[in-house]
């Protein structure tokens, strides 16, 4: 890739979910790991919007978290601007965390229920010290009325908003840092269709305006088909396929892909006959060896249950299957 | 409220928004309207409960102003007046007392005014004193979690197997092994507060540390991180004030614990001296008199001891009641 | 046409508030056809949930129905006695939740709760009631039924349980079966295989069903007909893929505009000015009013009725009414 804004390698995330020293000792109870991530390589360009699609388990959200910074990742670089997140200074850090910022799931967990919105929305204004004094208040205003608000919003609490109305707030919030790159993780999800499509629409008029990179994390397959310039798919922790464009959505290479694609209700009424789904997601606690998708998949080999399958290209992208090999 | 969606102000998006003109109700207006006025103005122990601790309150910090005499000022004492009954004149001095008097001659009207006024300010003082402390280790053990939760809550845990009126007797020991005779008398009070204080921090510390655990894995605390606020700030300014809910349940009702815990420590005899007799030692007095026919000594300061922390315990109920997100 | 199973005439559910009564559902009328699946679909806080919750009389206080009725099989059964009402739930009426921990009971294992709803509801041995529920887990596709029968609840997955609950809904054969956003809380594979189920297993027991559901995809693919609900009004309602492909109702038309879809590609999606009202702010006339581009004077006043359309579908819209056409 020319340019990349993000470049995630090797990036994975253990989580120690033992039980407490002493139950361990007396059930004679090893430590017990939860591999949220494994080994996930991707890379994001300027001004693209680049989609996470997964279900429970998949391990989207703590991607999200560790390229914010939330989470510190077990292995794996994050680099951002060419810069590894993990190596630089506290200085140089915190000049890269202003250059990008999160949008939250819940609009109603994600606003602070003491503070008016004013003061939610000037915050990492205050904090970077991106404006002083009456420069604060204006450019507040500015960045409410950019998300649809007006400037006397800026006097009321969160809970006087509408679902739709607090993402929007939560929207202010993150650009008021004046960011390049925005996580976005579900920023729909908790919302009504008819206002998901107004924050959709607002998120794709401000990349437009504003030239923003997207990091955009969803389980909605129609959402992300929406809003992609590109879409990895996850499975257990591991990105199991990678497509430019809408190709992913027309020509799926992954068994799992395809799974899922057929697994989405279709408004169109095709009446189409979809090959039945079978089996859930197994615990991440105990995967399957080899490809983890393995117990599922329809045309599994004798091979996906011991070896994991490595990435190989596609036509519009790659996708880690050994039957494309 | 049944349905959280429908109650609270309207708010619309932009188009009913431009329908609907704008009111900006004053800020008492939104006060007097807000869930927790109406719950109080619609309970009834609320509102007597709210009246009773009030009056007394007023009444203890008006009293240099509406105590017939100085109770605390030895020059104003004649012995002659002591054990006159309610109501009744003295034999030797013809004077009249609205409460009688006590052993010393003390008016006990006066007594019990300025006694409340002690009794409350110690109050007052080991509750704040045990809020201070209680949120401090609840924020850090719930924010920080690993050990430093560990070691805080194991002290909170030992202190917890102790009645808490034993630790302040200890405390209460342990200062007065350390204070010099001479300042004894004076650093009475202080040592009190100190004790019920540090008794009682405990309680605050517990409660603080669940909520925030509970606040700290909420959104807007990780997009405060995000932001890169500083733990400092993202304690005192984010978590705090959504922590403070159940802190000023638990203070008001330990308000009233504290009131008992100075009386009953002033009656074991280390309270207050009793040249300036706070509610607890006027009780003490009393109770020596009790079966030598002189009742009033110990009925009237008892009565409004029970009268104060039971008042303040409801009020503490009723807003326990009123913060319920349940209900809210 | 033939009687139908359910009948709901002008239902009308209040809240109480201290700020006035807030109207939650307002003259609601629709009918579900023995074996016919209707599917309820609204925003959140359209009122459909409570739809649910009135016809199976598990109104939560301080709701209650305040006119209208609800009929099964000809049978008024609102305003039931509690006692009557639990005799229809579960026998005649299965119910399935969004969240399968609310139905199931985590103390008991799951034969023990299926096998106590048949011998409720029907007249039959310990052991033919065993029978019937191990069956019946079979049927619901759970794997090795007969052992896992006596599994407690937190022992199955998600979806599994969701299965489990199906079973339990239908194991005393309802005539009709309220299924309340049942895959809302599953993964998008396992909630295509729930829909299926859902869809396959009350087929083949004739019993209705009342599909309530934010999702129009799963509506699709599981419903004869539609009920669109907006502010507790029913905007329109038909057969699903009329209101899908040819939606009447200009809400209807921008909700459907306002999905993304796998198939269609659009740089902006439609998008509805504003939101939903809250109750305590519906607007005069049609509740859509303010949001609606087609809006004209009469529909700020006067609030439309349902208008019978060609293909057995009706709309609550003034654009249909005859009146408007012959005027122009």
């Amino acid at each position: 890739m020319a340019d990349p804004l993000i470049e995630v390698r090797g990036l994975g995330r253990r989580f120690d979910v033992s039980k407490p020293w002493l139950n361990r000792v007396l059930e004679r109870e090893e430590r017990q790991y939860l591999t949220a991530t494994a080994d996930v390589n991707f890379s994001i360009a300027r001004g693209e919007t680049f989609a996470l699609v997964g279900e429970s388990g998949s391990g989207k959200s703590t991607i999200a978290k560790m390229i914010v910074g939330l989470l510190p990742p077990s292995e794996g670089q994050i680099l951002f601007d060419g810069q590894d997140m993990g190596k630089v200074g506290t200085s140089e850090l915190r000049a890269l965390r202003r250059r990008f910022q999160m949008i939250f799931q819940d609009p109603f967990a994600s606003l602070n229920p003491r503070w008016r919105v004013g003061d939610i929305v000037s915050e990492p204004l205050r904090t970077f010290g991106l404006a002083k004094g009456a420069e604060v208040t204006r450019e507040m205003e500015r960045l409410l009325d950019t998300v649809g608000l007006s400037a006397r919003d800026a006097e009321k609490f969160p809970h006087e908003f509408s679902g739709g109305q607090r993402q929007r707030i939560a929207i202010a919030r993150a650009l008021s840092a004046k960011p390049e790159f925005i996580v976005c993780d579900e920023p729909t999800s908790a919302l009504d269709v008819s206002v998901q499509a107004q924050i959709l629409n607002l998120m794709r008029d401000l990349q437009d305006e504003m030239g923003l990179t997207y990091l955009f994390i969803s389980h909605d397959l129609s959402v992300v088909r929406h809003m992609a310039t590109r879409t990895g798919v996850l499975y257990l922790g591991r990105l199991v396929e990678v497509s430019e464009g809408k190709s992913l959505f027309r020509d799926p290479q992954h068994p799992y892909t395809k799974m899922l694609l057929d697994a989405v209700p279709d408004l169109a009424l095709s009446g189409r006959r979809r090959t039945p789904v079978t089996g859930e997601i197994p615990n991440p606690i105990n995967p399957p060896s080899g490809c983890p998708f393995h117990p599922r998949c329809p045309v599994a080999i004798d091979k996906c249950k011991t070896d994991v399958p490595p990435s190989f290209q596609t036509p519009n992208g790659s996708a880690a299957c050994h039957l494309l090999g | 409220m049944s349905d959280p969606k429908t109650s609270g102000p309207q708010a619309n998006e932009a188009v009913t928004e431009a329908a609907i003109p704008e009111r900006t109700p004053g800020r008492l207006f939104k006060i007097w309207d807000s869930d927790v006025a109406y719950s109080f103005r619609t309970s009834p122990v609320a509102i007597i409960s709210g009246v009773v601790a009030l009056a007394i309150i007023l009444a203890a910090l008006l009293a240099p102003w509406i105590a017939p005499t100085n109770p605390f000022d030895p020059a104003s004492l004649n012995l002659m007046d002591g054990f006159t009954p309610p109501m009744q004149e003295n034999a030797f001095t013809g004077n009249t007392f609205l409460l009688g008097t006590d052993n010393q001659g003390r008016d006990m009207l006066s007594a019990m005014l300025y006694g409340a006024r002690i009794s409350l300010f110690v109050g007052v003082s080991a509750v704040l004193l045990a809020m201070v402390l209680g949120i401090t280790a609840g924020l850090i053990a719930g924010y920080r979690g690993g050990w430093a939760d560990a070691v805080l809550m194991r002290i909170a845990d030992v202190q917890l197997s102790f009645p808490s009126i034993l630790i302040a007797l200890l405390i209460f020991g342990v200062a007065r092994g350390i204070i010099p005779p001479s300042q004894r008398e004076t650093m009475a009070i202080w040592v009190l507060i100190v004790a019920i204080g540090l008794s009682d921090w405990v309680q605050f510390a517990r409660i603080v540390r669940g909520a925030t655990m509970v606040e700290k894995s909420k959104e807007y605390v990780q997009a405060a991180k995000v932001i890169g606020a500083h733990p400092f700030k993202i304690l005192l300014r984010h978590i705090l004030p959504n922590v403070m809910g159940p802190v000023l349940v638990i203070a008001t009702i330990g308000l009233a614990l504290a009131i008992i815990a100075e009386a009953t420590l002033s009656f074991l005899g280390v309270g207050v001296p009793p040249t300036q007799p706070s509610l607890g030692t006027l009780i003490r007095i009393g109770q020596q008199y009790l079966f030598s026919g002189e009742w009033w000594i110990l009925l009237f300061p008892a009565v409004m001891l029970l009268t104060l922390a039971l008042a303040v315990n409801l009020l503490g109920d009723w807003l326990r009641d009123a913060l319920n997100p349940r209900l809210r | 046409m033939t009687e139908p199973l359910l009948s709901v005439r002008d239902l009308v559910i209040e809240f109480p508030t201290r700020r006035g009564v807030l109207r939650a559902i307002d003259g609601v009328s629709f009918d579900i056809a023995p074996g016919e699946v209707l599917g309820m679909v609204g925003e959140s806080g359209a009122g459909k949930s409570l739809t649910g919750a009135a016809i199976i009389g598990l109104l939560e206080p301080p709701g209650r129905i305040v006119s209208g009725e609800i009929k099964l099989k000809g049978e008024r059964i609102d305003h039931l006695s509690p006692a009557a009402m639990r005799k229809i739930r579960g026998r005649r009426i299965g119910m399935v939740f969004q969240d399968p921990l609310t139905s199931l009971n985590p103390l008991y294992t799951v034969a023990k709760q299926l096998i106590e709803t048949i011998r409720t509801h029907m007249n039959v041995s310990d052991a033919e009631a065993r029978k019937r529920a191990v069956a019946l887990l079979d049927r619901v596709g759970i794997p090795a039924a007969d052992r896992r029968i006596d599994d407690y609840p937190h022992q199955f997955s998600g979806g599994m349980r969701q299965r489990v609950v199906i079973a339990l809904a239908l194991c005393a054969e309802p005539e009709l079966v309220i299924a309340d956003e049942p895959t809302t809380a599953l993964d998008v594979s396992v909630q295509s295989q729930i829909i299926d189920l859902l869809k396959e297993i009350c087929a083949e027991k004739g019993a209705s069903v009342m599909l309530i559901t934010h999702d129009m995809g799963v509506i699709a693919e599981t419903a004869d007909r539609v009920a669109v609900l907006y502010s507790g009004r029913i905007a329109e309602v038909g057969p699903v893929a009329s209101v899908i492909s040819e939606a009447e109702h200009p809400y209807t038309r921008g909700l459907m505009g306002s999905i993304p879809t796998l198939t269609h590609d659009s740089d902006r999606l439609v998008q509805i000015p504003g939101s939903m009202p809250r109750l305590n702010a519906i607007p005069p006339g049609c509740a859509f009013n303010p949001r609606c581009t087609q809006a004209f004077d009469r529909c700020r006043v006067e609030r439309p009725f349902p208008i019978d359309r060609p293909g057995d579908r009706r709309v609550a819209c003034w654009l249909y009414d005859e009146q408007e056409a012959t005027h122009g």
